[in-house]
């Protein structure tokens, strides 16, 4: 007989994400995962100028920042047939790596370390022994015995005033947690020096977004001019202060990260074989290097991979009404018309209308035999489909592209495992350093591309031809993609007399923690969660470590319309 | 409130915990410098703000996160000074975040019913996100929980609330028309209790650590504007700060993005700036260290800390079509101005928002022309 658990809040993740699992002999079984806020942004962006919409998807979210509103200006432009200049291209290919940096450095120190490190456990270490450790993985500075007594006399003096902040209830001492003292000391010493790095990098974002989060995006290009002769402009000092990040930010990545993601990965090699999941994989591809629509170019490839199998990539095409389709039979939606909430449909006629018929709170369960989300499920030909890092690097690794085969082949063998480890836990977040090394690489190319072309005379930012809606046709449709952090996103747009008249977004957490379809296949996380030891089923240790590689982002998975407003009842509220 | 009202007893004072972590008082006092500018106060308070920070109590936080996409948090730790992070992190005793703390599920709320019970009438609620009302609240349910449920719980024992950034301030982008979910800010569903608004999507990093730092220092709340805004972050208008403000008043303007007239760095009104109409203190503090702020990379500000925002007109559309915001006709035609015609904007916004800020503007206008007869002709 098995036993239901719930994990709500999931925490250290961006919004609100319930997870049910049943355990039986220390295993789960069955597992659910449950989206449980709404904002229906959709309905909000219906009537809209659609030079308007990248500041209104931004902040569908705020953690991977930027990538939706890069892929609504791209959905826009596709549909009004604008091509931006070389120059905005680069600039936005800076901008969308230096979010790859920081995003990904954040999740593994701020929202995943504490699933594998133990802090308390840190307190044991011997500074003597963690200051060689440090240095025979690293050339890092700060790594000197006196550097991490430093941090582990804070530390315990924190632990010792009672008052945990962040680290109370945590699960210090469960016997999942396999570090020597030293690496946990390592670990947590680079939590607090990560935090104060992560400040730094995105200054590359604010320098020509203005800001971040949410920087500045514009339909046609950048608002960011060049100008060598002017301080308002793109001029030497902004692009010496750029560079000098960049180096930085490869440098963090390189001598901290990395060494520390392999150190911890070598005691959890266990976790190569837990939380594979789906083993099907898809990409939509990104980082144009000769125009967006040449996606030949990219260095983000695209493509899906069913079952595991390398030896086959298959295309994908986000115009094809048979590809991409969202279906709503466990979410908290009606679809109207012919097939009603059985059919699945293509983002470009995709709707919903809002209908949640779970239990009236507060409650301790969900009904998972009926509806249990806010996120719908989308599929790619039928199939259901992990994205994300993983995705991507199988993805490259698969095609051949010799970046990622040296990359992939060189952690294997440090690591000394096989290739099937990639499909696991372990993978999962060995993929995302893995290509927060490559962003770092290509950043430092795109800084230069940059350069070269300014030096050669062109200094366009921005293609303003078509910002005039009087030039637009009276109907356009449009899809814009992008490789967020988490994986594959895109946005449709349907444009009609100069306004928006339908915009979906399908989304990488849509993809990943979407509740099981009609013909009950799981999406990603439940499929993920399968078969993962519990040894305390009190305590959901193991349970976030694999919804963890995922770095799950609900806001981003909830954002659908609701077809009829009027529906809604109204609750008078306290005040004015 | 009086003024011992944010102290929480037996606690090591945020100097005991400065110097523990291996800081020194020159790092302390720098600390305390930057934090007194921020704050804006004169240099002589920087002694009192040094003094405040050795002497008071540490205070317990929670962090309640309801309709929003955790941009305020982001923003929070992009905080510049090197000792924020530290001291706001650990100093302040963030007992519960969502975003940050180790434990989930049932450990997770374990450690929000314990620092409500343990600090009751002591924690500081601080609110990212707005709370949807509509459907007797279902579209944001935390542990099987409505926000609204959670929301009054937490507020009903705390000393005060701060409403992080434009959702819980004014509901921001969910609230944004037809507002599907009835999304509410904070104020209107919490009353009997001081709520203060750090409005801005998000708001600047040190704004955020400013109004803390502010609570724990002076142990009140920060002077509030009308509508319930520090006045230290919020008293000035982009426009006023603004380092393009001279081709403004000169009449040259940006026609059309990366045109000769964007590449020098022309005013951006034409193209939709909201600086004439927007309180913030982007212009002065930066973003991000300093580094840049909307307008000095390019791009209007989009008025991302006023109310009902994001229905307050197109972004690329002119702010003359704000009711009672006169000044299209000016700066389309007048070469140099323009006095009057800011004059108006003020008046406009002014009638619209808060009425006491004209007086205020009006005051140092006469101000500057007094000072301008003490300048050698």
């Amino acid at each position: 007989m098995s036993k239901r658990i719930v994990v709500d809040p999931v925490t250290r993740i961006e919004g609100h994400l319930r997870v049910e699992a049943d355990i039986e002999n220390g295993k789960i079984v069955d597992a659910y995962s449950s989206g449980t806020m709404v904002r229906l942004l959709e309905e909000i962006l219906r009537g809209r100028d659609p030079r308007d919409a990248w500041a209104f998807v931004g902040r569908v979210c705020g953690v991977c920042t930027s990538t939706h509103s890069l892929t609504s200006v791209r959905c826009v432009e596709d549909a009004l047939g604008i091509e931006v200049p070389p120059n905005a291209e680069l600039v936005r290919n800076l901008m969308h790596c230096v979010l790859y940096m920081h995003d990904h450095v954040v999740h593994f120190y701020h929202l995943h370390a504490m699933d594998w490190v133990d802090v308390v456990a840190a307190l044991k270490a011997d500074p003597k022994k963690t200051s060689e450790l440090a240095q025979s993985i690293s050339k890092w500075p700060k790594s000197s015995p006196g550097y991490f007594a430093d941090i582990q006399t804070r530390i315990q003096k924190f632990v010792e005033s009672g008052q945990l902040g962040i680290f109370a209830n945590g699960y210090w001492g469960h016997p999942a947690y396999k570090l020597p003292a030293e690496v946990n000391l390592i670990g947590l010493a680079h939590y607090l020096e990560a935090l104060d790095w992560q400040k730094e990098i995105v200054k590359v974002q604010a320098i020509f977004g203005g800001k971040n989060p949410h920087p500045n995006y514009l339909v046609g290009g950048m608002a960011c001019s060049i100008n060598l002769d002017d301080v308002s402009g793109i001029n030497a000092e902004r692009l010496a202060f750029i560079h000098q990040l960049l180096k930085e930010g490869k440098e963090f990545i390189n001598q901290v990260y990395i060494p520390d993601l392999m150190a911890i990965a070598s005691f959890y090699k266990d976790w190569g074989a837990i939380g594979g999941g789906l083993g099907n994989y898809l990409v939509y591809g990104d980082l144009p290097t000769k125009g967006y629509r040449d996606t030949a170019s990219y260095k983000f490839p695209s493509g899906a991979i069913l079952n595991k199998d390398i030896s086959k990539v298959y295309e994908v095409d986000l115009r094809k009404e048979d590809e991409v389709q969202e279906f709503i039979t466990n979410s908290w939606y009606d679809y109207e018309g012919e097939g009603g909430k059985a059919k699945g449909l293509h983002p470009w006629k995709g709707e919903s209308k809002i209908n949640y018929t779970g239990p009236k709170p507060p409650f301790e369960h969900l009904d998972t035999s009926k509806e249990y989300s806010y996120l719908k499920t989308p599929r790619w030909k039928g199939n259901a489909m992990e994205v994300g890092p993983l995705a991507r690097v199988l993805v490259g690794y698969a095609k051949g592209v010799e970046e990622y085969k040296a990359i992939v082949d060189k952690t294997l063998k440090d690591l000394d495992v096989p290739v099937t480890a990639l499909f696991s836990t372990l993978g999962r977040t060995a993929a995302r350093g893995l290509e927060a090394v490559l962003a770092a690489d290509w950043a430092l190319e795109f800084y230069d591309s940059l350069i070269a072309n300014i030096k050669a005379g062109d200094t366009r930012m921005a293609e303003m031809s078509k910002f005039d809606p009087a030039t637009w046709p009276k109907e356009a449709l449009g899809v814009g993609h992008a490789e967020a952090p988490r994986g594959a996103l895109a946005h449709w747009i349907n444009i009609k007399d100069e306004k928006i008249a339908n915009y979906q977004l399908v989304v990488p957490t849509t993809w990943n923690a979407s509740p099981r379809d009609g013909k009950g296949q799981m999406s990603a996380y439940e499929a993920a969660l399968i078969d993962t030891p519990v040894h305390d089923e009190t305590q959901p240790l193991e349970i976030i470590r694999t919804i963890h590689s995922f770095d799950p982002c609900m806001a981003c998975s909830v954002h659908l319309y609701d077809e009829d407003g009027k529906t809604i009842s109204r609750v008078s509220v306290v005040g004015d | 409130m009086d003024n011992d009202m944010l102290e929480v007893k037996k606690q090591p004072t945020y100097y005991e915990e400065v110097i523990r972590k291996g800081y020194d008082r020159r790092d302390f006092m720098k600390f305390a410098s930057m934090m007194a500018a921020f704050i804006g106060l004169e240099k002589s308070a920087i002694g009192q703000v040094a003094k405040a920070m050795e002497t008071k109590s540490r205070i317990p936080i929670i962090w309640l996160h309801f309709q929003e996409c955790t941009c305020c948090s982001e923003s929070f730790i992009r905080s510049s000074h090197p000792m924020v992070a530290d001291i706001l992190l650990d100093m302040v005793s963030l007992d519960y975040t969502e975003t940050l703390m180790a434990a989930s599920g049932a450990q997770a709320e374990k450690s929000l019913k314990d620092t409500m019970k343990k600090y009751k009438g002591e924690y500081i609620l601080c609110v990212e996100g707005s709370v949807p009302v509509a459907a007797d609240g279902v579209y944001c349910m935390i542990g099987g929980k409505t926000s609204m449920h959670i929301l009054e719980e937490a507020a009903a024992d705390a000393k005060a609330i701060i409403a992080w950034g434009s959702c819980a301030s004014n509901g921001c982008v969910q609230s944004a028309k037809p507002n599907p979910t009835q999304a509410t800010p904070i104020h209107k569903l919490i009353t009997g209790k001081p709520i203060i608004k750090v409005p801005g999507c998000p708001p600047i990093g040190e704004v955020m650590a400013g109004v803390i730092v502010h609570l724990l220092t002076f142990g009140t709340i920060p002077e509030l504007d009308r509508v319930g805004r520090p006045k230290a972050f919020y008293s000035k208008r982009v426009h006023d700060s603004c380092y393009r403000r001279p081709y403004f008043d000169a009449g040259l303007f940006v026609e059309t993005f990366d045109d000769e007239n964007a590449k020098k760095g022309y005013c951006l009104y034409k193209v939709g700036c909201k600086g004439p109409s927007t309180y913030n203190a982007c212009g002065v503090m930066k973003w991000n260290g300093g580094v840049s702020y909307p307008i000095q990379s390019g791009h209007g500000c989009i008025g991302c800390s006023e109310e009902n925002f994001w229905d307050n007109g197109r972004l690329y559309e002119r702010a003359s079509a704000f009711a009672g915001f006169g000044i299209e006709s000016d700066a389309d035609t007048i070469g140099k101005v323009a006095l009057g015609a800011t004059l108006v904007a003020v008046a406009g916004h002014a009638v619209a928002t808060n009425i006491g800020k004209q007086k205020s503007i009006h005051d140092l206008e006469t101000e500057g022309k007094a000072s301008e007869h003490e300048l050698p002709s």
